[in-house]
């Protein structure tokens, strides 16, 4: 539920670093539980640039929408294309065929949590 | 939250829903399943091609009896209830003064003198004192049998197929929005042939002590028929795409009936009954705005519950609800716009978070149960 090679945000974004200065970004299986079933993911233009904490897209379920929050400054590098036809994806495979985009690092990850402190996290605010 | 999980009420089947692994919110007060694993969309489509199993012990019971019961029950709700036979059921409303709803709700004649009021959840204790402050005028009894009854609701086109082996009833002769007495796996229940999902259905009524007995039999005879435990989550998108009203969202104690295109259920030649004065009145002049459904246009434009309709920058009307609909599979919802502007075919503008997209209004009902 938490690999250990993934950092993670206080609002369930994940980010698994490559080692060559990009990295993918996604939502936790705890966020895809919570939203429910995902039907619309809407992502940016490859080109973009975020700062750590904007808002990069929204993730539509049947009864809820979530915004995107990127977990560092970067450059969009790609957006899932598969997302568009097989959003459950997100639910099924969160930290695999769920991920949302391929980023090049421009901030450190120094404030990014690791998978026990996201656990400690989540666990608090499901009890 | 504010509210700590033990602090809200539990119907008996509480636990049931537990053991199944629901996910479990507060809705109203009470702590409701909104789905359980298999999700949604699953839910949804099990209702509507299969059956999917409810419970809503959460609504309201309310046993109006008496001589006078008849005439407090007319001067209550707009619908013409001495129209109703006995063993028949009909859907309407308790109206304030100015024609806007205490809530909306099911009339059972159980008897000449005898009326179950069934009620929101949300509005139970509200209702009740409603028409106990309304009921010294008339020579009838008024109770409150909501912590005694449990309720399940049975809906899909298989229903009757996973519920007959449950019961000697014969279920087929029970009219839609008909209702029995009976047993149903040996235990006693009112079997109602009705629903909030727009598909063939039945509710039980029985003992609270009986529910989670009654819930687990047809959860068996249901399950190899491709019966699924169904939550909130569903039972919303499941009313939405037939256009059912929802307390809170298409109606309230600012929205009067006719405006909510509930005037099927106002019977202004019945004789007085509360919110008639302000109904004719109503009627007399063209209502400001209207009860319309809608599509938006592209895919990423999801509309949501309470969103403002615009136009040219101002707000103009609401969305009262809307979703991603599963049946359809098309991003719709319901709106209160202006009356020049509610004709199927023309087109409003929806602010989904800043942005002003397109919306077209559409015929409803969304989705019609083939007959």
């Amino acid at each position: 539920m938490f690999p250990a090679d993934l950092k993670y945000t206080k609002d369930h974004e994940w980010l698994k670093p490559a080692g060559d200065g990009t990295a993918l970004v996604g939502i936790t299986h705890y966020a895809q539980d919570a939203l429910g079933d995902v039907v619309f993911v809407d992502l940016p233009e490859v080109g973009e640039t975020f700062e750590a904490g904007e808002e990069f897209g929204t993730v539509e379920s049947v009864k809820t929408v979530s915004e995107l929050n990127m977990p560092v400054g970067g450059e969009v590098l790609e957006a899932n294309a598969t997302l568009a036809d097989h959003p459950e994806a997100v639910n099924e495979d969160p930290y695999g065929k769920g991920w949302m985009v391929k980023i090049k690092l421009a901030g450190d990850l120094s404030g990014l949590l690791d998978a026990k402190a996201y656990e400690a996290l989540v666990g608090a605010e499901s009890h | 939250m504010s509210v700590s999980v033990s602090e809200l009420m539990k119907t008996p089947l509480n636990a049931a829903h537990r053991a199944l692994n629901a996910k479990m919110v507060d809705f109203g007060g009470w702590d409701m399943p909104v789905q359980y694993p298999a999700g949604i969309l699953a839910e949804h489509e099990a209702v509507r091609t299969r059956a999917g199993l409810f419970d809503v012990s959460h609504m309201g019971e309310i046993r109006v009896k008496g001589p006078g019961a008849l005439a407090l029950v007319e001067h209550l709700t707009p619908n013409a209830v001495s129209k109703l036979a006995i063993g028949q059921v009909h859907y309407t409303a308790f109206l304030y003064e100015n024609g806007t709803f205490v809530d909306d709700l099911l009339v059972y004649r159980e008897g000449e003198e005898e009326f179950l009021l069934v009620v929101n959840a949300g509005n139970s204790d509200k209702d009740f004192a409603w028409v106990q402050q309304h009921a010294p005028a008339f020579d009838c009894t008024v109770v409150n049998e909501s912590p005694a009854t449990g309720q399940i609701a049975l809906q899909g086109p298989l229903s009757l197929d996973i519920l007959q082996p449950l019961t000697k009833t014969p279920l087929d002769p029970i009219g839609y929005y008909f209702f029995t007495h009976g047993e149903v796996a040996g235990l006693k229940c009112l079997i109602s042939r009705t629903g909030y999902t727009g598909e063939d259905g039945f509710e039980l009524y029985c003992a609270a002590g009986d529910t989670e007995k009654l819930w687990n039999a047809v959860m068996a005879a249901g399950t190899p028929k491709g019966l699924l435990p169904a939550g909130l989550g569903c039972r919303n998108t499941l009313r939405l795409e037939c256009k059912m009203a929802l307390y809170g969202h298409e109606i309230d104690d600012t929205i009067h009936a006719l405006e909510a295109g509930l005037g099927w259920i106002v019977k202004l030649d019945k004789g007085d009954f509360m919110g008639r004065d302000a109904l004719l009145a109503a009627k007399a002049a063209p209502a400001p705005r209207k009860l319309v459904g809608f599509k938006t246009l592209e895919k990423r434009d999801i509309a949501r519950d309470h969103m403002p309709v615009v136009q040219d920058g101002k707000q103009i009307g609401f969305v009262t609800s809307a979703a991603p609909s599963p049946t359809c599979g098309i991003n719709l919802g319901l709106a209160y716009v202006p009356t020049e502007l509610a004709k199927v075919g023309g087109r409003i503008q929806i602010e989904i978070r800043g942005r002003a997209v397109d919306a077209d209004i559409i015929p409803t009902p969304f989705y019609k149960r083939a007959k």
